[in-house]
C-alpha cells in the first residue's frame, strides 16, 4: 500500500503528510508535480502549503500541473485522493470536490486548534474514527471560508457530502457556510478538508487525532488493493 | 498573425463576501470620508495575444478568463480590448 504525496512549488506540509502516512503503516513517497504519473501510488495526498505562492487564487495554478492529469484519472477510477488545506483548495479549483474557499471572514490568517464533528464514518477517510469521537486538529489558512450557493449547499447536504464540521466550543474559525470544514465528492473517493490531520499525528504534537484519518485511508486502500489482487 | 492586447476585469459576484472591499470601506472614516459605500475589490489582468484574427484572440482570452483568471462559482469577469478600455 503506497501513499503518494504531491509536491508543488510552495507545498510545505508534504514531509509531515509522508511521516503521518508512514505512522499509519503505509509506504509513502513524494510525487514531484511535474511528473505526469503517480508512480504506482494507491492513495494520493495533496498537502498543505502555498502552491505557486497562492498567486491569482489559492490552488488555481497548481490545478494545471502535469501531475493533475494523472490524479484526475486516478480519481476517475475510484482511487482515493485526500486534499489538506491548500490541497483542498487545489481540489476545489480543479472541480474534483464542490465549492470554493474564500478569504476568511476575519480577514486574518487563522492558525489555531479547532474541534471537528465527524459527520460521516462510512467513508474511506473516516472509517477508523470511533463513534461520537470529535477530532482536535490545527488549522492554518487565510482562505478557508467554504462557499457554495445555497441551493447547491442543500444538494450537498442531501447527498451527505459534508464530512467534517467545525464544532463548539472553538466553533467556526473562518466564516464557512454551515460550519463546513471538509467535503467529499459524490462518488465518495475524493475528500478535502481545511484542518491539518498530518500536524496532529502524534501525541507529542498536542493531538494524535489526525492519525485516525491516515489510518482510515491506509486501511481502506489496503482493503481495495487486496480485493483487486484477489480478483 | 497580429497581436491583440486585452484587459480582463475579475470581480467577486454579487452576494459573495468581499472582505477586501469591506476592509477598504472600514478605513474610510480614518480618512474623514463620508458617503462612500459599496466598495468592492477585484483583479485586473492584462495580456497580449498573437492570433490569426481578433475573433480568435478574443475567444482564447474568454476561455482563459473562465478557466484561469476567474473562478466562475465566485467571480464574474469582463474581457475588453485594452485600447477600448483605456478610452
Amino acid at each position: 500500500m503506497k501513499v503518494g504525496v504531491v509536491v508543488f512549488p510552495g507545498s510545505n506540509c508534504d514531509r509531515d503528510a509522508i511521516h503521518a502516512a508512514r505512522l499509519a503503516g503505509a509506504e509513502a513517497e513524494p510525487l514531484w508535480h511535474e511528473r505526469p504519473d503517480l508512480h504506482g501510488a494507491d492513495v494520493v495526498v495533496l498537502p498543505g502549503g502555498f502552491a505557486y505562492g497562492d498567486y491569482l487564487r489559492a490552488g488555481v495554478i497548481a490545478r494545471f500541473s502535469p501531475v493533475m492529469g494523472a490524479l484526475r484519472e486516478h480519481a476517475g477510477r475510484g482511487g482515493l485522493v485526500l486534499g489538506i488545506c491548500n490541497g483542498f483548495q487545489v481540489l476545489a479549483e480543479a472541480g474534483l470536490v464542490p465549492g470554493a474557499l474564500l478569504r476568511n471572514a476575519s480577514l486574518r490568517f487563522e492558525h489555531r486548534w479547532v474541534r471537528l464533528a465527524v459527520e460521516r464514518r462510512d467513508t474511506p477517510f473516516t472509517a477508523a474514527v470511533p463513534q461520537d469521537r470529535q477530532l482536535r486538529l490545527p488549522i492554518a489558512h487565510g482562505e478557508g471560508n467554504y462557499f457554495l450557493p445555497e441551493p447547491e449547499l442543500d444538494a450537498l447536504e442531501a447527498r451527505r457530502g459534508v464530512v467534517f464540521r467545525y464544532a463548539p466550543p472553538e466553533g467556526n474559525p473562518n466564516g464557512s457556510s454551515r460550519d463546513i470544514a471538509g467535503v467529499i465528492d459524490s462518488r465518495g473517493n475524493v475528500c478535502g478538508l481545511m484542518p491539518h490531520p498530518e500536524r496532529a499525528a502524534e501525541a507529542l504534537l498536542g493531538s494524535d487525532d489526525g492519525l485516525l484519518l491516515f489510518r482510515s485511508l491506509v486501511e481502506s486502500a489496503a482493503r481495495v488493493t487486496t480485493a483487486a489482487g484477489a480478483a | 498573425m497580429s497581436v491583440h492586447r486585452y484587459v480582463v476585469s475579475v470581480m467577486p459576484r454579487e452576494g459573495i463576501l468581499d472582505p477586501q472591499g469591506r476592509a477598504v470601506e472600514s478605513a474610510l472614516p480614518h480618512l474623514d470620508v463620508r458617503g462612500v459605500r459599496d466598495v468592492r475589490v477585484g483583479r485586473r489582468v492584462e495580456l497580449s495575444v498573437e492570433a490569426a484574427s481578433e475573433g480568435e484572440a478574443t475567444a482564447l482570452v474568454e476561455r482563459l478568463a473562465g478557466e484561469l483568471f476567474a473562478n466562475p462559482l465566485i467571480e464574474a469577469w469582463r474581457v475588453e480590448r485594452l485600447e477600448e478600455a483605456l478610452r
